[in-house]
């Protein structure tokens, strides 16, 4: 049976793969029986969709970060 | 900025376009986040974007709108990136790779050692993701979590998921198998996932008021 760092390891792969039939039962069996392991699950597909978020800019724009930093003395000011 | 070829162009779409400067500023403000987590170099991402925007604005008048200008502008990054990372591949020596795989350490901490959740690091239900998504400190603790990320492991993250290049893309250009990207992207997921479950939703959402 898979342990928890296997079965996270298989739900990470799932992301750029599809898992073999073989991979599938073990890890559903493993997920339905692990509590952590059924939150890990959802939050693979929460990560991805937080990151595409971050990635078109809908997030409001953050002050005072590193990036910002880099950025305030080479801004332009259009007004 | 090189403008002039663009004013020739009678597209009143592309001049609203250039002229919504906070438009601009956001694709630029996210662009260095791009160029700074892939080149771990603030001073090469400042020129990478520099160049990548010169570029990308030249040809802004063949774009019909906002998102089709910044996947453009995306893409233009990406191969600037690419050709920084491939001339740095070239100086990177053995043991700055060896330094980056001990930061792995202490990803061992959240198993035993039979391989189960330390039961403090099992994770948790996360309240109402979607809620998190419309607040400010969210994004803050988001953006930590990413910068918190050992250099290789943020660039192949962010390669995967930020600009959505598939496996193959990604082993391509970073000289990877595509079992070393795996374990890249394993370690760097548990990580991501550990810190956005720690500082936003174990330290409580109420932090957002704040902001």
């Amino acid at each position: 049976m898979l342990n928890c760092h296997e079965a996270t390891r298989l739900m990470s792969e799932a992301q750029e793969r599809d898992l073999l039939l073989g991979e599938r039962m073990s890890l559903g069996f493993h997920v339905f029986m692990c509590k952590g392991c059924n939150n890990f699950k959802k939050q693979m597909g929460t990560l991805r969709s937080m990151t595409s978020e971050f990635a078109r800019g809908e997030n409001k724009p953050v002050e005072n970060s590193v990036v910002t930093k880099f950025t305030t003395g080479k801004r332009h000011d259009a007004e | 900025m090189t403008v002039d070829s663009i004013h020739e162009n009678p597209s009143e779409q592309v001049d609203s376009l250039l002229a919504d400067t906070a438009f601009l500023e956001d694709v630029r403000r996210q662009m260095i986040k791009f160029a700074t987590l892939q080149l771990g170099d603030s001073n090469q991402a400042e020129d990478a974007v520099q160049e990548a925007l010169i570029g990308a604005l030249k040809n802004a008048a063949s774009f019909g709108g906002r998102a089709a200008l910044k996947t453009w502008i995306f893409a233009i990054l990406k191969n600037k990136i690419a050709d920084v990372l491939r001339l740095k591949q070239r100086v990177v020596n053995a043991s700055s790779l060896l330094r980056e795989e001990d930061e792995d350490g202490d990803l061992s901490a959240l198993f035993d050692r039979k391989g189960y959740w330390q039961p403090d690091e099992r994770p948790v239900a996360w309240g109402n993701p979607e809620a998190s998504l419309r607040e400010t400190h969210f994004w803050r603790v988001f953006e930590t979590c990413l910068e918190g990320l050992p250099p290789k492991q943020a660039r192949v993250f962010m390669m995967r998921e930020f600009i959505e290049l598939n496996a193959n893309e990604i082993c391509e250009s970073m000289g990877l198998t595509t079992s070393n990207l795996h374990v890249l992207l394993h370690r760097s997921r548990l990580r991501l996932r550990e810190c956005i479950e720690n500082k936003w939703y174990l330290e409580g959402e109420q932090n957002a008021e704040l902001s």
